[in-house]
């Protein structure tokens, strides 16, 4: 198993880990359901150095990133992020991903752990006509993620970037810890927060520094468990399991990612035929009714029909209620539809409810 | 850690006995294996349970956990405190963390669980 090179700060903290796409993770040190309140009321630390960083450089590195990506890179300045997705040319998922743009003939793309040497493979392949290089620098970046209500009280102090100038989805560079670093106002939780972006060698000074001045406002570690009982309440997607090459930009629910107007991109054609046509179906957040847990693969029935099965599914210890997501026919997508969803051989009934599950003030 | 009035199995429950009624729950091993629980799914009662039928599941945030049960038997009582406070399994797995209460059928099956000691020593031969 790879090892971050915070590896050493989880075992110190009695981590647990389990092996997450060839890496040694933590998935929980004090427990899920603390560690997911933590970020929800005062702040939690990730170390999400397991994820993959994609550097597109060269004079049409902005032209290469439009025909990869759905939405429109132009609209980004530089110090500017935006999310979206390497898409196919069936307009379906190789991966989602953020956009960063570091500068007119630099532009970082951060993807999923569990897909970098495809993307890597896809972005690399497809660049041939573009006076652009493509590397990965995956093994090179560490990645922290410090979100909360109470994320930018810790982090002012300890950098010299402006944090009380940096809008949603901006970045800028300086230092951590005395560490270089990119911190971004981005995340994966629905809180507000920051991602820490560093090609230093001893990242931990980062992170000791940020648990240290993080200690007295009550801050907690947190690992893989909590990180998907928060994104999945913030309904934000995981690949794999709500995205993926069958599911496209559309049906999943990011109409809003796709910029047909900004220019011919990979999967174009396919998504405006969709958008034509009309969806068949489409990705809902429900809400179990009846007792139980809904967990991925379970089958989904309406009346006596199978009609797919829960790409998403947990009990989330804010909402404190058991919660998921499918894919259902578009005809039975409206808010208060009721399904069922088989648990263990019995059905259990789940409704469709307004997504994202929880908004912070 | 572990009470000498209880009686325990390999899959990690313990059982007290009182006459011919036992009360039933999971070990602290085993809630510190599953997490935090946050789910109970416990039999109807009057239902008739055979050794090392399911009683129900636990399911923690990541994991989902068959009960099986230790002896055969009739169900009595099921921890409702359970359903509005699942971490109980977590908090006080021996005591306020109980699941089932069942009227034994057949006291010979006793024979079949393990004492504290037996317990206490499979519990040092499992790696961790």
């Amino acid at each position: 198993m790879k090892k971050t090179r915070l590896n050493a700060c989880h075992k110190q903290l009695n981590a647990k880990m389990v092996e997450f796409c060839g890496w040694e993770m933590p998935i929980q040190y004090m427990g899920i359901v603390e560690e997911h309140l933590a970020v929800r009321t005062k702040a939690g630390l990730f170390d999400v150095s397991h994820m993959g960083e994609i550097m597109v450089s060269g004079n049409q590195a902005l032209d290469y990133v439009q025909r990869l990506s759905p939405n429109n890179a132009a609209r980004l300045a530089v110090g500017k992020a935006q999310y979206t997705a390497l898409t196919t040319p069936e307009g379906t998922f190789v991966d989602d991903m953020l956009v960063y743009c570091l500068g007119e003939k630099d532009y970082l793309l951060v993807v999923n752990a569990a897909n970098i040497d495809k993307d890597f493979a896809w972005v690399d392949s497809h660049k041939s006509g573009f006076d652009v290089s493509v590397s990965n620098l995956s093994d090179a970046y560490s990645q922290l993620a410090l979100q909360g209500p109470k994320a930018r009280e810790i982090l002012e102090p300890l950098t010299d970037v402006d944090l009380e100038e940096m809008k949603t989805f901006a970045f800028a560079m300086g230092k951590v810890a005395g560490e270089e670093a990119l911190i971004s106002r981005t995340g994966y939780t629905g809180e507000d927060g920051y991602e820490i972006y560093t090609l230093s060698e001893n990242p931990a000074k980062i992170w000791d520094a940020v648990m240290e001045q993080g200690k007295s406002l009550g801050i907690h570690p947190i690992g893989l468990g909590a990180r998907d009982t928060l994104r999945l309440e913030a309904m934000l997607m995981l690949y794999g399991n709500d995205i993926d090459e069958t599911t496209t930009v559309l049906e999943a629910g990011l109409r809003w990612v796709v910029k047909f107007k900004k220019g011919d991109f990979l999967g174009r054609d396919a998504l405006l035929k969709q958008k034509e046509e009309g969806l068949k179906r489409r990705l809902v957040g429900f809400e179990l009714v009846g007792k139980g847990i809904a967990r991925p693969h379970f089958p989904v029935y309406i009346g006596e029909e199978r009609v797919g099965e829960v790409n998403s599914g947990t009990f989330v210890p804010f909402l404190k209620k058991s919660i998921g997501t499918t894919y259902l026919p578009i005809e039975k997508t409206e808010i208060g539809t009721e399904f069922d969803i088989e648990i263990r051989g019995r059905k259990t009934r789940a409704k469709v409810v307004p997504t994202p599950f929880y908004k912070r003030d | 850690m572990y009470s000498d009035k209880n009686y325990y199995t390999k899959d990690h429950e313990w059982v007290k006995i009182e006459g011919d009624e036992c009360t039933i729950g999971i070990t602290d091993f085993a809630q510190k294996q599953l997490g935090d629980v946050v789910y109970v799914e416990m039999p109807e009662i009057g239902t008739q349970l055979e050794v090392h039928q399911s009683i129900g599941v636990i399911e923690s945030v990541k994991a989902v956990s068959d009960v099986y049960s230790p002896l055969s038997g009739e169900v009595t009582a099921v921890n409702e405190d359970l359903n509005d406070s699942p971490e109980l399994v977590n908090e006080d797995p021996h005591e306020k963390g109980w699941i089932i209460r069942l009227k034994m059928k057949d006291e010979s099956e006793i024979q079949n669980l393990m004492k504290v000691s037996e317990y206490e020593k499979f519990l040092d031969g499992i790696e961790d």
